[in-house]
């Protein structure tokens, strides 16, 4: 699905990323895991192909292609998902169409004929009743005035929308309260499948209490210094990242 | 996208306008030039009444004596009058078409490229589906269709040319024209009133409901032709009516001049919707050409109660000069503006509106959104007035601006004069630029950037678009995407 080899990259002219490694399969749930700083949100920015990191050396190659040669746009057609940290208000731009017009964007790209409102909405209400969600958000502008949790919520409609292959989520369970936890969770888990990789970064242990990873990364100053099963994020949630050489402040 | 890339993209979009193309027909033009002679021309072209002569007469002398403004943060070489013909017409062999069929198979055909639907047959015939919209279409300076007629003067409704009302319908042309706009008015206005070609004359009788919404179809045509278009709209005692106005111009190098007059009337209880879509020729991306779009509409609300909406959504032209105004007389009359103004490349906008308060207890609200990209100026212009009798009055005004890029740019220029203790005025004014947050956000969402940037433009101007009628609103959303093509890298 995903392979990332020594990936160097700077942000404004800063190295930030200094040789990432990475391989991951159709099926897998990878958590990213290091101190603030350490270049995990300029990894998946890296991923997403956003302006501003700048890669200056390494490959990734994504579903057999280049991804590092492909537009941002045209890399999210192609069943990359990338769940925001913080997800960005669209004045007047109402949730539904914005969602209709993501769908259609991938379903194009899939050679699939565009939905029309009515097979939207069927659709919607199907993945709605799954994601034990309601469409009241997408009656709304996309993301203004939104709390927290229902930011999150609405990555994940947009996730579960959208059907990609690989998904990149930043810090996804910031900000939410215990209950909006496990509702993103249980969103983030309907996503598994054999064909379907996750790459979760997080700060914390607690969201991987609900989605189980299969690999645990530790990143620490734009390196892999670590990597292990679950028990990994378990040891650091108890020791912190004092074994790398890092000191947080508490 | 890189800075190749994006280029590409400029040149490619700015290099097709749409709707550039020019139709080959004999015209029957004036010669060069403006005089007394020109205004005889034109009036017995149109077979014009003394009367009708005479109001021009006075206003070309009022001309004569006029200045060209120039307070308005616009930006154009000086007009040479003398070389401007002011009357082409095209040529048929009947001097006023009866039917479709009598119609210069080019000028169909021009329309037939511009997707306009000029089918009256098909909506006589009740075919389902057929646009509810009646078209009076204006080919350079003559009316050359009517549709929909019969089926309006069953109700009383007349839809008609105004050449044909000065003949048809004397007592009301001399009762109202030049009543909102007096001839003497302004300076492109005075032009107007001189030497204007045709236009178009609505009157809706008392108590009726207009039932489809009135549209005509501006194009300007002939090389060197100003048009001067003149609008005269009645709604007596407790009538509705929305009527509709877009443009589109074949490209032509020249600067073409546009002095359109637009004069509304609203009586007691009557409400006119006035919306526009403008996509005139706005030059090349280097400032090349386009359209001077220098146009005085106003409304006055005569009766209690009444009410008159402008709706506007300028996209073209190279100079956009323009601020639809309401008069509020009538007691408890309504004004509203509702507008957006998209500049890119070198176009320069100064628009907005005049709001002012005579009777009591009358309203007004101003909702104005400005989206500059390229190397555009975008002004709003506005003026509140609240004069002495006007016991009540409220105004509710609010100015967004969009940037995009930093070569352009916005400008709010608001005058608010209250001569009443007892008015309440707010006025807010908000100026942005589409984030590169937004951007990646849209894109991460699988859309292209031209999508994004329209969908996040057309976003920022909904408050505006959901006044538009259903017929415009498709159209004028895509035409907010075209403008922008090119516009963010």
């Amino acid at each position: 699905m995903l392979e990332i080899k020594n990936i160097h990259a700077t942000v404004g002219g800063n190295a930030i990323l200094k040789g990432i490694n990475l391989t991951v399969n159709g099926g897998e749930v990878h958590a990213i895991m290091g101190p603030n700083g350490a270049g995990k949100s300029t990894l998946g920015n890296v991923l997403a192909g956003r302006d501003g990191y700048d890669v200056t050396a390494g490959s990734v190659t994504y579903r057999g292609q280049d991804l590092l040669d492909m537009a941002p746009d045209a890399r999210a057609r192609d069943g990359l998902f990338m769940g925001f940290q913080y997800p960005v208000e669209l004045p007047g731009v109402n949730g539904m169409t914005f969602l209709r017009m993501a769908a259609n964007a991938v379903r194009g790209h899939r050679g699939l004929e565009p939905l029309d409102g009515m097979d939207f909405l069927k659709l919607l209400k199907t993945k709605m009743a799954e994601l034990e969600m309601d469409d009241a958000l997408l009656k709304r502008s996309v993301n203004v005035g939104f709390s927290g949790g229902e930011k999150k919520r609405n990555e994940i409609i947009q996730m579960a929308i959208m059907d990609p292959h690989l998904m990149i989520l930043d810090e996804t369970d910031s900000g939410l309260d215990i209950d909006a936890l496990k509702l993103v969770s249980q969103g983030i888990n309907l996503m598994r499948g054999e064909d379907k990789a996750i790459v979760m970064i997080t700060h914390y242990q607690r969201l991987l209490d609900y989605v189980k990873p299969d690999f645990v990364h530790v990143l620490v100053d734009g390196r892999f210094v670590d990597s292990g099963g679950p028990e990994l994020a378990l040891k650091l949630e108890r020791e912190g990242y004092a074994a790398y050489g890092v000191h947080e402040a508490a | 996208m890189s800075s190749i890339e994006t280029q590409k993209t400029i040149e490619e979009a700015s290099g097709d306008y749409k709707y550039g193309f020019v139709t080959d027909i004999e015209m029957d033009m004036a010669p060069k030039g403006l005089n007394e002679d020109i205004v005889r021309f034109i009036s017995a072209k149109k077979n014009e009444p003394e009367w009708m002569l005479e109001y021009r007469l006075k206003a070309y002398r009022a001309w004569l004596k006029a200045e060209d403004p120039e307070w308005a943060r616009v930006d154009y070489p000086e007009i040479d009058f003398q070389d401007i013909h002011y009357y082409a017409a095209p040529k048929t062999d009947a001097d006023n078409p009866k039917s479709l069929d009598e119609i210069d198979p080019d000028i169909l055909a021009t329309y037939e490229k511009l997707g306009i639907p000029l089918r009256e047959q098909e909506v006589l015939a009740g075919i389902v589906g057929s646009p509810n919209v009646a078209v009076d279409a204006v080919f350079d300076s003559v009316s050359v269709a009517t549709t929909y007629k019969a089926k309006l003067e069953e109700i009383g409704v007349i839809f008609c040319s105004f050449s044909e009302a000065v003949l048809e319908h004397p007592e009301l042309i001399k009762k109202y024209l030049g009543s909102v706009v007096p001839a003497g008015d302004n300076f492109y206005a005075t032009l107007n009133a001189a030497v204007f070609s045709d236009g178009t004359f609505v009157y809706i009788p008392k108590g009726v409901r207009c039932p489809m919404e009135l549209s005509t179809y501006f194009r300007i045509n002939t090389a060197n032709t100003g048009q001067f278009e003149r609008t005269l709209i009645i709604a007596d005692e407790g009538s509705h009516v929305s009527y509709l106005e877009g443009c589109t111009a074949p490209m032509r190098d020249e600067n073409q001049l546009h002095a359109a007059v637009v004069e509304l009337i609203a009586l007691d209880d009557a409400e006119i919707k006035y919306s526009t879509v403008q996509n005139w020729y706005p030059g090349n991306k280097d400032g090349v050409g386009g359209i001077y779009n220098f146009v005085t509409k106003r409304g006055v609300c005569r009766g209690k109660n009444s009410k008159i909406s402008w709706t506007q959504v300028e996209t073209g032209s190279a100079i956009t000069w323009k601020y639809p105004s309401c008069i509020l007389q009538g007691d408890g009359s309504v004004g509203e503006f509702y507008s957006v103004a998209i500049t890119n490349n070198y176009q320069q906008a100064d628009t907005g509106t005049k709001m002012i308060h005579i009777g009591k207890n009358t309203t007004s609200k101003i909702i104005s959104k400005g989206i500059s990209a390229g190397f555009a100026q975008n002004t709003y212009r506005g003026m509140v007035k609240i004069m002495p009798g006007a016991e009540n009055a409220r105004n509710f005004t609010q100015c967004d601006s969009l940037l995009m890029g930093d070569q352009c740019g916005a400008h709010t220029v608001p005058y608010i004069e209250v001569r009443n203790p007892t008015a309440q005025v707010e006025h807010e004014a908000t100026t942005s630029k589409i984030s590169e947050d937004q951007m990646f956000y849209c894109l991460q969402r699988g859309l292209e950037p031209e999508e994004a940037i329209s969908m996040i433009v057309n976003g920022f101007c909904r408050e505006v678009m959901q006044q538009l009628p259903m017929e415009f609103a498709v159209e004028a959303q895509k035409l907010l995407g075209i403008s922008l093509e090119g516009s963010v890298g």
